[in-house]
């Protein structure tokens, strides 16, 4: 399957001020109707973009200077409510490689790794100073190293967290669990076998 | 040491620690529906993977499917296209599917457990994360993205972390006018929208233990409003009662031996907890979301909270986008629509209540109010009964089985910046399917009560002029 090996994720920052930004709101449902994910990524957050351009605002996937950053920042409880994958997919295609932020919903979280996009988690005063940098200066680059546990800005060097596993998933690029899970399949008969469910009790 | 029904489960499912350290856990029962599954079943293809247990593979149209006018092809070609790519993946496949027109069609969360699929003990994935709704039964039901439905289809297994567990005990009665979904809410609210991360929540106590399947699977399925993905309820005689008899049910002796065994995978008396929370039933009132998340939450006769300390910028965000000002009592506010429905409160016990209050009454001038049970055999169910003319001459809609205006994915959706008075599980913005809708959630007794007053009312003043017979 040949998935890619994450270890440094190099880019811009994208600040996205904001506790419990659900996933209705980074891809509302009606864009889910749809057998494909392509084209996801015209779509991401495109409520929340509308309502910013109707009171005068300019929401950061429209500000021009943040185009092309793919290190989104963002608050507590990132990626709350449905399941749905539509959400990280619409992040992905727009761009995004990888989110800082206080803490992540956890299916969300779970959805993001089994596409290749690190979820890492900052402290709150640490998320606070990288999305004031990204907000003073949209060129900042930053660079996460997943092995090293840091995230690297001009000016600081911030502490990100992400759970073992997490991490050498993404570092040995065994993110694409499918091929894993069909490994040894006798093993899964073996369990299947001894669930009195499925032998008539 | 005991264990818990969680550490029962997923021992036995285990299949290995992966080399990455997830678990490799077999999944015992995968159910489907239209939204989540195309492209996994297209990674499959492209693979050239078979389903590995289209036995243990069952499929239902929801999300999308229209509540009336559901003649084929639908209006919208691209519900159509995803219905027909349904179709043809579960033809193609071998795995059953209740379509529409098919007795047996409905919400995904409400039919597992009228045709007896969702059964203690059992591991179960959907790709829906009201997937919670199934623990109701004992059962360990995961909410999955599109990518683990490829997984189960391909190889019936998950890769996942172990989950702690949280016991949540709800003691004591509940007051009259005080339903499963003000209990939850209040979980919900008092735990937090994140608080449940990392845990599976165990409901236990005695005041869940006097709830009906019905209202459990009200509890369970808005375990992941709570943050907990994985949400359940010890199995016992009320569980063995519903499920004897249904169409997936063990028969004669095997129900027998079915018992035994479902009976020993509940919690041991001795199981430690990671984390052991009391709610008090007796203190519980109506509870009614006044924001943008289910924590967002008050009972019916409080007011709106102020904003201040460290929540002031989501609390005055949310209060600008409902339209509410600090301090407002919640009751009195204007409703436009009013909705019973949904995986959470689009069940049969759940009608009854609200017919309770509905009965004789006319609804509201200028609200557009409608009924949209959970699945056709809920929608049969009742019809026979006559649910169907209460709820008609009150001035309801009577529509066919689905999601409906739980999340703007089909023709029922808000308008404008309309507010909602809903039995569904999400305020989040834009969730009604109006980028500017605003949902206000609540119990489908409520929900009735504010379709007939035509504002947030307090169901326990209605319940007096009702006459008694509940709880």
């Amino acid at each position: 399957m040949g998935a890619d090996k994450i270890q440094i994720i190099e880019g811009r920052a994208l600040p996205l001020r904001g506790d419990d930004m659900d996933t209705d709101r980074i891809m509302p449902a009606r864009f889910l109707k749809s057998i494909t994910f392509e084209g996801l990524d015209r779509h991401v957050f495109e409520d929340d973009r509308l309502e910013a351009k109707r009171s005068g605002r300019i929401h950061p996937f429209d500000e021009p200077n943040y185009r092309g950053a793919s290190i989104l920042v963002g608050n507590r409880n990132f990626g709350a409510g449905s399941s749905r994958e539509h959400a990280p997919q619409g992040l992905r295609r727009w761009g995004i490689r990888a989110i800082v932020a206080e803490s992540f919903a956890e299916i969300f979280f779970g959805n993001s790794l089994m596409i290749g996009l690190a979820c890492v988690t900052a402290s709150v005063s640490d998320v606070e100073n990288l999305m004031s940098l990204a907000e003073r200066d949209p060129t900042a680059v930053l660079k996460i190293d997943l092995k090293a546990g840091f995230c690297q800005a001009p000016g600081m060097t911030v502490r990100v967290s992400i759970p073992d596993h997490v991490r050498d998933t993404l570092m040995t690029g065994a993110w694409d669990t499918t091929g894993l899970l069909l490994d040894n399949y006798e093993q899964v008969n073996a369990v299947a076998a001894k669930l009195p469910y499925l032998s008539g009790f | 040491m005991g264990k818990t029904l969680l550490q029962k489960v997923w021992d036995l499912h285990k299949v290995r620690t992966l080399p990455t350290g997830p678990t490799q856990l077999f999944i015992g029962l995968h159910l489907i529906h239209e939204v989540t599954t195309p492209q996994a079943f297209d990674v499959l293809r492209q693979r050239g993977w078979r389903v590995a247990r289209p036995d243990r593979t069952f499929a239902t149209v929801d999300h999308i499917v229209p509540t009336r006018q559901r003649q084929r092809p639908f209006l919208d070609v691209m519900a159509e296209d995803m219905i027909s790519s349904l179709e043809r993946n579960c033809r193609d496949f071998g795995i059953p599917l209740y379509d529409v027109g098919d007795e047996r069609q409905g919400i995904v969360h409400v039919i597992g457990p009228e045709l007896g699929l969702t059964q203690p003990g059992m591991t179960i994935a959907c790709g829906d994360s009201h997937t919670s709704t199934h623990g109701a039964f004992g059962a360990v039901a995961f909410g999955i993205g599109t990518s683990q439905v490829r997984d189960v289809l391909a190889s019936q297994c998950i890769a996942i972390e172990p989950l702690k567990v949280r016991r949540i005990r709800v003691v004591g009665r509940l007051p009259r006018g005080v339903y499963a979904k003000d209990v939850i809410l209040t979980i919900i609210q008092r735990l937090g929208i994140g608080g449940g991360n990392g845990y599976a929540y165990e409901y236990a106590g005695d005041a869940i233990e006097r709830m009906s399947m019905d209202e459990r699977m009200t509890v369970c399925n808005m375990s992941i409003e709570g943050g907990a993905r994985v949400g359940y309820v010890n199995p016992d005689e009320t569980t063995f009662k519903y499920i004897e008899g249904r169409p997936f049910a063990p028969q004669g002796e095997a129900f027998a031996r079915a018992r035994t065994w479902w009976r020993s995978m509940a919690s041991d008396a001795d199981a430690a907890y990671d984390d052991d929370v009391e709610i008090r039933a007796a203190e519980l009132t109506p509870v009614v979301t006044w924001g943008v998340n289910p924590g967002q939450s008050i009972g019916v006769d409080g007011k709106v909270p102020l904003a201040a300390g460290t929540d002031q910028q989501s609390i005055s965000d949310a209060l600008s986008y409902m339209g509410l000002r600090a301090g407002q009592p919640i009751a009195g506010m204007k409703v436009d629509v009013a909705f019973i429905g949904s995986c959470t409160n689009g069940r049969l016990s759940d009608l009854h209540e609200a017919a309770r209050i509905v009965r004789g009454q006319q609804v509201a001038k200028g609200v557009k109010a409608l009924v949209v049970p959970g699945s056709v055999s809920v929608q049969k169910a009742a019809e026979r009964e006559g649910l169907d003319a209460t709820f008609r001459d009150a001035g309801f809609e009577w529509r066919d089985a689905g999601c409906s205006m739980c999340l703007g994915m089909n023709p029922d959706k808000l308008e404008g910046n309309q507010v909602c008075a809903a039995s569904s599980n999400r305020n989040f913005k834009g969730r009604q399917g109006s980028p500017t809708g605003r949902t206000l959630l609540m119990s489908p007794a409520m929900v009735a009560a504010a379709a007939i007053t035509g504002v947030v009312t307090d169901v326990r003043e209605l319940l007096e002029e009702v006459p008694a017979g509940v709880r």
